[in-house]
């Protein structure tokens, strides 16, 4: 006979509205979560896709994310002659805002050579960039299907495929387009700009600038000697992919991430103390029962128990809602909510503590209620 | 009456509230016996000490001064001569409350059934005593309804039942008919007067409820925390 059981029964609507509230409080702390992995998980989602073992950028810099870097386009043969090097391409990088079908779209514009490393690893839908100008790839988080066009930088593009998954540190949706498109983009000065840099004896004909170069090494190369002959370069620096991802996610989005943890800690801890305060107003509700429980004899291992399975039994209610509250709706989020077995799992083992916790004081209040107040003296 | 030896005997029980001037007497050296198949009724003005000393044979409060013996056994003799009071409650004392003191998420069967699952019996063989003891009562027809679906008598009567569920040879009842109309009072306590007889228990009963006195074997007045009539 399971009396947590009995009374969660004998009030059903009262405890499934609780447990509601409960999973839309637990469901925020649970997006908060997703949001702060999914933060991580953007800032590395356009490194790892684009699988490189090295970034070569400008000496001193540690672009192309974390600060601007411009090197010439013609580093990227120098990158591909180093030993241990299979294969380098070359990219550029700017956010940049494009009249879309939908209105303006703000998106990370990356340029690369079709062919090379820089591209995307999967296309979704359509087909990979070819040797075409004015053809786009996009992610899906752009909102582009195959076959829509964009206007950028004053030429109409074509997207020809998506990708999935491919934002940038600030979620900003990645379009790629081939490297030539985008170095116009970036570099080429408008006619009025050229003609006063011509005119000034400053040049700004040139736009074989690229903002990395990327490498891809052999199985035997170690990335950290290689990363170390392209130092010798006193115009360049180097990055491996580990130290790339470092830099993303302690710097790029460090601030971002300490917020969003921070907030996740308020959140917890405003968790802990309503559901502590349920808890605590679940077992006063009951001081005549539990008194009557103690005059007739039951042990306080029954009044823990009555206390404690219900404090686990509203967590765990309220925590399937959040689940699915959070996994229903986390597609409407702007940025993305990463949520994976791990995130759920270490999450319910934080509720279940709470709840443990959160039931002590209650546990402590049943114990000290007095059998006398079954007799109403 | 039965002439056994009493299963209640309080000796000299004296019970004070708070400290210095503050103190309150609330029992001053009261002595009382109930034998086993003995009704005995309990009155006194409010204030008079009947719940207190309902309280003290119910080992939930400690007298602070006497001697305090079930059957046998001296319970409090300067303090508790009992290690676990919960255990005695469970398995020698059956309690009747003035109103009912059902558990409202508990249906009637597993009221009673409860009270024998604490004693360690298993739920299905409490369940079926429960059953039996329903029926006992004339209540049998209603075991499976919740409290809030009982009517006062009938509420009254599987609290009754959860009273003698373990087979307590003392039940204690404050104002048990306090509740319930004349006719109902009076079958509540010819059922207590029932089992007294045939488990031989004793039952004291806690009451002002004049038309139910011709029910008890013998009724103690109290007031002022002193016995003041044995009639």
């Amino acid at each position: 006979m399971n009396l947590a059981l009995a009374d969660i029964r004998h009030g059903l609507g009262r405890f499934l509205m609780t447990c509601i509230g409960l999973g839309l409080l637990m469901g925020v702390a649970l997006s908060m979560v997703g949001i702060y992995q999914g933060v991580v998980a953007e800032a590395l989602a356009l490194s790892r896709s684009l699988r490189a073992d090295l970034w070569v950028v400008e000496s001193g810099t540690r672009g192309p994310f974390a600060e601007s870097s411009r090197i010439p386009g013609d580093v990227r043969e120098m990158v591909a002659r180093l030993p241990g090097v299979a294969a380098a391409g070359a990219i550029t990088l700017r956010t940049a805002e494009m009249a879309a079908p939908q209105g303006i779209l703000r998106a990370q514009v990356m340029g690369y050579e079709p062919g090379r490393p820089g591209g995307p690893d999967a296309i979704e839908r359509g087909r990979a960039l070819g040797g075409a100008r004015f053809e786009m790839v996009a992610d899906a988080r752009a909102g582009l299907a195959p076959g829509a066009t964009v206007i950028l930088g004053g030429d109409r593009y074509r997207v020809v495929g998506t990708t999935r998954g491919l934002v940038a540190a600030g979620g900003d949706p990645l379009v790629f387009i081939t490297l030539r498109d985008s170095q116009e983009l970036q570099f080429k000065l408008a006619p009025p700009a050229a003609r006063r840099a011509q005119a000034a004896g400053t040049g700004g004909g040139s736009t074989d600038t690229v903002n990395a170069v990327i490498a891809r090494l052999s199985r035997a190369a170690d990335p950290a000697a290689v990363a170390e002959v392209a130092r010798r370069w006193k115009h360049l620096g180097a990055l491996t992919d580990a130290e790339q991802s470092d830099l993303l996610t302690r710097s790029v989005v460090n601030r971002a991430r300490v917020q969003l943890g921070m907030f996740t800690v308020v959140l917890l801890f405003v968790s802990a103390v309503i559901i502590s305060l349920i808890i605590y107003t679940m077992t006063m509700d009951k001081l005549r029962e539990i008194a009557t429980l103690k005059l007739i004899g039951a042990s306080d291992r029954t009044i823990i128990g009555l206390v404690l399975q219900q404090a686990l039994i509203l967590g765990a209610a309220g925590y399937a809602a959040a689940v699915a509250i959070v996994f229903a709706t986390r597609g409407a989020f702007p940025r993305t909510v990463a949520l994976g077995p791990a995130e759920v799992a270490v999450m319910a083992g934080v509720i279940g503590a709470i709840c443990v916790a959160g039931s002590v004081i209650s546990i402590r209040a049943a114990l000290r209620i007095e059998p006398q107040q079954a007799l109403g003296g | 009456m039965s002439a056994d030896a009493p299963l209640v005997r309080v000796e000299g029980i004296g019970r004070v509230f708070g400290e210095g001037e503050a103190a309150v007497r609330a029992l001053d050296g009261v002595d009382l016996d109930v034998a086993a198949g003995e009704v005995v009724g309990l009155k006194g003005p409010s204030g008079s000490g009947k719940s207190t000393l309902l309280n003290i044979i119910a080992c939930i409060l400690e007298p602070s001064a006497g001697r305090l013996s079930l059957g046998e056994e001296v319970v409090w003799d300067g303090a508790w001569r009992i290690g676990d009071l919960r255990r005695l409650r469970r398995e020698r004392i059956g309690f009747i409350f003035q109103f009912h003191n059902l558990l409202p998420f508990l249906d009637a069967t597993d009221n009673v059934a409860l009270a024998m699952t604490l004693a360690g019996t298993d739920v299905g063989t409490a369940r079926a005593r429960a059953r039996d003891l329903l029926d006992y009562l004339q209540v049998g027809r209603r075991a499976s309804a919740m409290p809030s679906r009982l009517s006062g008598g009938e509420a009254q009567r599987v609290a009754i039942a959860r009273a003698l569920a373990n087979r307590p040879r003392v039940i204690l009842a404050d104002e048990p008919t306090a509740a319930l109309d004349s006719e109902r009072a009076r079958v509540v306590m010819d059922l207590l007067r029932q089992v007294a007889r045939e488990q031989r228990a004793a039952v004291l009963v806690v009451t002002h409820d004049e038309k139910i006195f011709d029910r008890f074997d013998r009724i103690v007045g109290l007031r002022d925390g002193r016995i003041e009539a044995v009639g």
